[in-house]
């Protein structure tokens, strides 16, 4: 068993290097010296690993988030939206809380928090009340987050003088996450990441949200025969998804950017929906999917430096592994096809 | 055309359910294949249909081999499966099904549907809408189709649950005047009597092996004996207890969607008491059942449970009152698919907030051992049988109910799983707890119902008292067909 879960995680990561050094060699690009370029850009030197934990920590948070609306049986899309709202909210904070660093941190980190959670709950709320398919309400929450936050930076917080879709003003220092090294590398980030997907994995594991989590997602009606309030284990499962991406949103604004800029998710919360499609609800491999796809997209600057490839290849592939782990997934499945649904044991 | 199954053997895992099997049959049989629960019945079947692949031997029709595993290899080779629950597609009309997977224009189709239907004594009308025809009407759509395709081997799985007495007879002459014309058909059933009345020939399964053949009819007590090891007996009736007080009461209740709803519903129903809802498919007995439970909310009348009225309330204060249902779909309504005996338990016992694992182990151990499921803790509820589906479902119960609602208890289970779940219900009625069931089997409602209450077209038209009453009477009042004594 153990085996063969190794195996279904290598194999489309194989595949999909396969498939990327052809890509390479299409893009006239010396493939192996490029993969090599990505992994250095990532990994080489104490200031490119700070970088890329920094580039983890808000997918793995999102993630953790995603595991919980994953087991619920939703497919919270809007995940992407939550982030900025949780990036609004941490700015209306900053940007207006005079005070000492630890004090007006906690404040900015919990705003997001609160604005992550609350669009997480609109979502829901379409769903249990309205019966809104999530998807539908997620991408359309998004729209408007995205459409708000570039209000913003473009009116009420623009810059002196300057009305630039290039970002609000950077905030105070003292809202910035403290660094260490000399790096970009933010500890609280990422103690907060570590944290948040240990407290899943023992939220899923042991207690009793966990389960109903499980069983909601499993079958609705069951459940709710069973005893679970299947209406309220939905809303709570968007509260914590919405919460966790609005704290990855937080994040964002006080470790990396010190402002708001419009788009701040960055397709993060998007990336956070693929990490959990591969790693399914076990939280340790959300961490390592993640990892994985943070160095892509941090390591892949380096083909622009070197080869004068464009950094999107790494995006690409990404999709590429993303396909290929989905694609190997149903190939399995057609195989495993002929073992019935229903042992027939007795 | 001859079929013939050489040393057919698939395994699950460690199960083997299918172990060495051979049959070899001519054309114009009537062949029955019998077997318990888990016996490797509908395995061998979806093999043959095509639909697993086997993991040794082989399938041949007159001589010729078919690709295993590939439900159209198996078709072209004229073999064709009727599904327990028919493979209609709902929003088609008849003759849009009729005409799936064939050349035929839109005309020939209606022509082809009307000129076969006719043939074998079907009524179905071309341009009505499968989701409006009954079971029955499904089923003989499906049978049209499949003989249409060319099918020279038709497979029907359990094809009697849910169909009226008039259309099994109609089923059971087609299906001998297909074997006339030199159709080879095989029969799976749990119902003896059936099996008897049509087939010719049988075959006996017992934990994947093939234990006997028979040519038919037989005593049904020695076809028991061939099915189990140890020789259950048929169930007795169970004798009536003493009734208590009233634990519900319904007046003029309206219910439900308005084609298989219930109106104007009066009931009482005592503590201790065994009701048996007889009816067609949708005659209103599930949302009869469901209105009970708090599952679908009642749009008119009164509803006192113990005295309290029920109207409006949630779900949750009907399970606080007492009250449980077992949902027809053990799967699709009952259980948590992918989660295991042991979560299943653990949500069933209102855990605290953090769950002790240890202690559910303890309580799936002893629930598994109690109920005689065949699963261990960690096996999840779809990896079980169906009979063994409805005992961890029997298992979740509440130890103190006071009305107990269930649709279909035994559907599908053999004779043996079927007294056993009884007993355990039965045991229930000495702490007062009132049952409710709804049957297709008229047999299990005779015998385990104290009265029997017969729904029609949403309506409780009769009331038989379950010792006075034969399965002739609850047959005929079914179709509708009210003498005295309606409510």
């Amino acid at each position: 068993m153990n085996r063969q879960r190794v195996t279904s995680l290598l194999a489309p990561v194989a595949v999909a290097l396969v498939a990327t050094v052809g890509l390479l060699a299409l893009a006239d690009a010396p493939p192996l010296q490029a993969l090599g370029l990505i992994g250095e850009g990532a990994f080489a030197g104490r200031g490119r690993v700070a970088d890329t934990l920094m580039a983890w920590a808000p997918v793995a948070i999102a993630g953790g988030g995603l595991i919980v609306t994953f087991a619920a049986g939703l497919w919270n899309i809007g995940v992407e939206g939550q982030m900025v709202t949780g990036a609004i909210a941490a700015s209306a904070v900053a940007r207006s809380l005079p005070g000492d660093r630890p004090l007006v941190i906690t404040l900015t980190v919990l705003a997001g928090v609160v604005g992550g959670a609350s669009w997480g709950l609109i979502a829901g709320l379409l769903k249990v009340k309205g019966r809104v398919n999530e998807i539908f309400a997620g991408i359309g929450l998004g729209f408007v987050a995205q459409a708000f936050a570039t209000y913003l930076i473009i009116g009420p917080w623009q810059r002196a003088g300057v009305a630039s879709t290039s970002g609000t003003e950077p905030f105070r220092q003292e809202t910035w996450l403290p660094t260490v090294g000399g790096t970009r590398l933010a500890p609280i980030a990422l103690t907060v990441a570590v944290l948040v997907l240990l407290g899943i994995r023992l939220v899923m594991r042991n207690t009793r949200f966990g389960l109903r989590l499980r069983a909601v997602g499993s079958n609705p009606a069951s459940a709710a025969l069973l005893g679970v309030p299947a209406g309220a284990t939905t809303l709570r499962a968007f509260l914590v998804g919405g919460g966790l991406a609005g704290l990855a949103g937080a994040l964002l604004v006080t470790g990396i950017q010190h402002k708001l800029v419009p788009a701040i998710g960055g397709g993060r919360g998007f990336l956070a929906v693929l990490v959990v499609l591969l790693a399914g609800s076990r939280v340790w491999v959300v961490g390592l999917i993640a990892l994985f796809f943070a160095a892509i997209s941090v390591g892949s600057s380096q083909l622009q430096l070197r080869l004068n490839l464009d950094s999107s290849l790494g995006s690409v592939i990404q999709g590429l592994l993303v396909l290929t782990a989905v694609l190997y997934g149903g190939w399995r499945a057609r195989r495993e096809r002929s073992a019935p649904a229903i042992a027939p044991a007795g | 055309m001859t079929l013939a199954i050489s040393d057919i053997t698939k395994r699950f895992g460690n199960l083997v359910a299918n172990d060495d099997i051979s049959l070899d049959l001519g054309a114009g049989t009537l062949h029955a294949v019998l077997g318990e629960n888990g016996a490797g019945k509908s395995t061998l079947m979806k093999i043959l249909s095509g639909v697993f692949s086997p993991d040794a031997g082989s399938i041949t029709v007159d001589g010729a081999a078919i690709k295993p595993g590939s439900p159209r290899a198996a078709l072209a080779a004229g073999i064709g499966m009727l599904y327990q629950e028919p493979l209609v597609c709902l929003p088609f009309t008849a003759a849009e099904n009729f005409r799936l997977g064939s050349r035929r224009s839109v005309r020939t189709a209606r022509d082809d549907l009307v000129d076969t239907s006719r043939r074998f004594g079907f009524r179905l009308g071309p341009s009505v809408l499968a989701r409006n025809l009954s079971i029955g009407e499904r089923q003989q759509l499906e049978i049209v189709r499949l003989l249409a395709a060319g099918v020279r081997v038709l497979i029907l799985d359990e094809p009697t649950s849910g169909i009226t007495a008039d259309q099994r007879q109609t089923l059971f002459a087609a299906l001998r005047r297909l074997a006339a014309e030199g159709l080879t058909v095989l029969f799976v059933s749990h119902k003896l009597a059936e099996v008897n009345e049509l087939c010719r020939s049988v075959t006996v399964l017992r934990r994947g092996r093939v234990v006997g053949s028979s040519a038919l009819p037989r005593p049904e007590s020695e076809l028991v004996r061939m099915m189990f090891e140890e020789g259950a007996s048929l169930p007795a009736r169970s004798p009536v207890v003493a009734r208590g007080g009233v634990v519900a009461e319904l007046d003029s209740v309206d219910a439900g969607d308005g084609r298989t709803g219930i109106r104007g519903a009066h009931l009482r129903i005592r503590r201790g008491e065994v009701v048996g809802l007889a009816g067609l498919e949708g005659s209103g007995q599930s949302a009869l059942l469901r209105a009970l439970a708090g599952v679908a909310p009642i749009r008119r009348g009164r509803f006192r449970i113990a005295g309290r009225d029920m109207i409006g309330r949630r779900q949750r204060s009907f399970a606080e009152s007492g009250v449980a249902l077992l949902p027809g779909g053990r799967l699709e309504e009952g259980l948590l698919p992918g989660l295991t005996i042991a979560e299943h338990l653990a949500l069933a016992a209102a855990p605290p907030w953090i769950i002790n694992w240890r202690d559910a182990q303890a309580r799936a151990v002893e629930a598994i051992a109690a109920f005689r499921i065949k699963g261990r803790a960690d096996s999840t509820a779809d990896e079980l049988s169906g009979g063994n589906q409805q005992r961890l479902l029997l298992s979740l119960l509440p130890a103190r109910l006071q009305l107990l609602l269930m649709e279909h208890p035994t559907r599908g289970l053999d004779l043996d799983s079927a007294s056993y779940i009884w007993a355990r219900l039965l045991d229930r009625r000495r702490d007062g707890t009132a049952i409710v069931f709804s049957s297709a089997d008229l047999d299990e409602l005779l015998t385990y119902a104290d009265r029997v209450i017969v729904c029609f077209e949403g309506r409780l038209i009769a009331e038989r008292t379950a010792s006075e009453t034969s399965v002739d009477e609850i047959g005929t009042l079914i179709g509708g067909s009210v003498a005295v004594g309606a409510l």
